[in-house]
């Protein structure tokens, strides 16, 4: 046996090891063990290839490699846990470009061949993968540039933006049945090509801040795809193994995320949720009831069980650190202290567990919405730190209210709930809270880390 | 079709059961390493990206091309893992 005939062997043990880590990724303790072992197939693939190809330009593979490897491993060691969506997006980005320029490599060389020749599902895989690669590369840039602020993170929208993606649509498809009726024509290659990156653009900037773990989800699935349909082009299955299992990941987040809003996927991607419904915020003027900082000192050294309900005010605050201080506190006091996390509290599926966990939080004292909802009446006082939609309980029984039907958590059947909160304003979806109202309600104004670390000094003076 | 496809499209099938069933057993604590983690094993782009620069590529162009999809796609492999591998050293049990 020579060098190439083992290459596919080793890349069914590297599929397999890829398998093995997404499922030891079920329970945090052999986590990180899963990773590991994919990292390990990852490096088995790679040894693979290059030893089971002759390979004629290494020093543009080392050089490509010695970049990307330096700047992956520069980004991963200084992102900052707040930054993880951001970084998220970042790579999903990278990856579908990769597969673009992977395409369009196979695709010149065809081209520039003495006889053109390529087969029906090559040149319809490499149609697909251009289109779907493409959007993900200039969707995901967009999603990164609106997460890391360099561009405004609510909706922009314009007059005639569902007419203007119409036609774009309209012009990739018209470009690909051309292309796949004549394949030799790369003018149309091009077309598409840049078409498809537009669309990308116009497909996200319409979409609000708090949509982003929909966005990232979606984004997830189509870099899989993207790499799948790379794997048809090239012929290389192990590629259609990987895409397929990165595509399933993206579909289930999304669904998850969408019935966390109660919203549908179409929705999310086309609704401007946002920007729509503005008006909604409307209602008689009731008056909410504040609460200063020793008062609440006083309710908190009385409480035995304290549920903390963080949201994205945390991350944007940096008060998840604080945050572990007030905890310990809490608990020297002997109080249990526990939260509450909503799927979709933060900008990613997820964001709350790592911002907690960063801050050396256990994490078997962070619970699921359907886990602590039904505990919530023997809870003593419930702090909301910078969540708000996720707390309304118009969700629960207002049907005119455009968060209807979302699950929420209950923090509103605790016995005392206190609402961190610099303002007034509404959240997100520009809704009222009725919670503010609440007679259990008390609201604490100010910025979270800043309450937070008050508290904490109260308790050590006391 | 020839035989080489439908066995693809056969892996192809399989391969959506087995993501389907895996991930779903993942919890939320984890999602976002989750995300993470499916973003370096999606890297696995690489081994395509090493042919394009390694074999494929005789232009200039395309060489700029395939040198770039290493670049990047050993970028999306060295972030993804890296990145995962921090977030989930800080996952801690209560009194660990």
């Amino acid at each position: 046996m020579n060098m190439a005939s083992l290459v596919p062997l080793v890349y069914i043990l590297a599929s397999v090891l890829f398998a093995f880590g997404l499922k030891f990724l079920g329970s945090p303790e052999t986590a990180r063990r899963g990773n590991q072992l994919s990292a390990l197939g990852m490096l088995l693939a790679v040894v693979a290839t290059l030893a089971g190809h002759h390979i004629i330009g290494w020093q543009w593979i080392l050089l490509g490699l010695a970049i990307g490897s330096g700047l992956g491993a520069l980004v991963a060691v200084k992102a900052a846990m707040t930054q993880m969506p951001e970084m998220v997006a970042l790579l999903h980005g990278c990856g579908a470009l990769a597969s673009v320029f992977v395409d369009w490599v196979h695709y010149e060389k065809k081209h520039s061949a003495f006889i053109f020749s390529i087969g029906g599902v090559e040149a319809f895989t490499l149609y697909v993968s251009i289109v779907l690669g493409a959007l993900t590369f200039t969707g995901s840039l967009i999603a990164w540039a609106k997460l890391s602020e360099r561009m405004p993170g609510r909706p922009i929208t314009f007059p005639g933006q569902q007419w203007i993606n119409g036609l774009i649509l309209l012009g990739i498809l018209v470009s690909g049945v051309l292309f796949l009726m004549n394949p030799v024509r790369i003018d149309l290659f091009y077309v598409f090509l840049a078409l498809s990156a537009l669309f990308g653009i116009f497909m996200v900037i319409p979409i609000g801040g708090a949509d982003m773990p929909v966005v990232i989800s979606v984004l997830n699935s189509y870099s899989g795809v993207v790499a799948c349909t790379t794997g048809f082009v090239i012929n290389n299955t192990l590629l259609i193994v990987v895409g397929a299992l990165v595509g399933a990941n993206g579909i289930i987040l999304s669904i998850i995320m969408c019935k966390a809003m109660n919203r549908s996927l179409g929705n999310v991607l086309f609704g401007a949720f946002g920007a729509a419904i503005k008006k909604a915020a409307a209602g008689e003027k009731k008056e909410a009831k504040s609460l200063t900082i020793p008062d609440a000192f006083l309710i908190l050294e009385a409480a035995r069980s304290v549920v903390i309900t963080p949201g994205y005010g945390l991350a944007v605050a940096q008060a998840q650190h604080a945050v572990r201080e007030l905890d310990e506190q809490l608990e020297k006091n002997g109080a249990e202290v526990r939260y509450a996390i909503h799927p979709v509290a933060g900008r990613m599926p997820g964001h709350m567990n790592v911002l907690l966990a960063e801050a050396n939080i256990p994490y078997d004292k962070l619970l699921e919405m359907e886990h602590i909802n039904p505990t919530m009446e023997n809870v003593d006082v419930c702090i909301v730190i910078g969540a708000n939609d996720t707390v309304n309980p118009a969700a629960l029984h207002d049907k005119t209210s455009p968060i209807y039907g979302m699950p929420i958590i209950e923090t509103f059947k605790a016995k005392t709930v206190f609402v961190i909160k610099r303002s007034m304003a509404a959240g997100f979806a520009g809704i009222e809270n009725e919670l503010f109202y609440y007679d259990n309600t008390r609201m604490i104004f100010g910025d979270a880390k800043d309450v937070v670390q008050k508290l904490v000094a109260e308790f050590k003076t006391k | 079709m020839n035989e080489a496809l439908i066995s693809q499209l056969f892996i192809l099938a399989l391969s959506i059961f087995l993501g389907f069933a895996l991930i779903s057993r993942v919890p939320p604590l984890l999602h976002t390493p989750l995300m993470s983690e499916a973003n370096a094993i999606c890297g696995i782009i690489i081994v395509g990206a090493l042919i394009a620069a390694g074999v494929e590529a005789e232009s200039p162009f395309t060489i700029i091309l395939g040198t770039s999809a290493v670049a990047l796609a050993a970028f999306n492999v060295i972030g993804g893992y890296m990145v995962t591998e921090r977030m989930l050293k800080m996952f801690k049990k209560k009194g660990s």
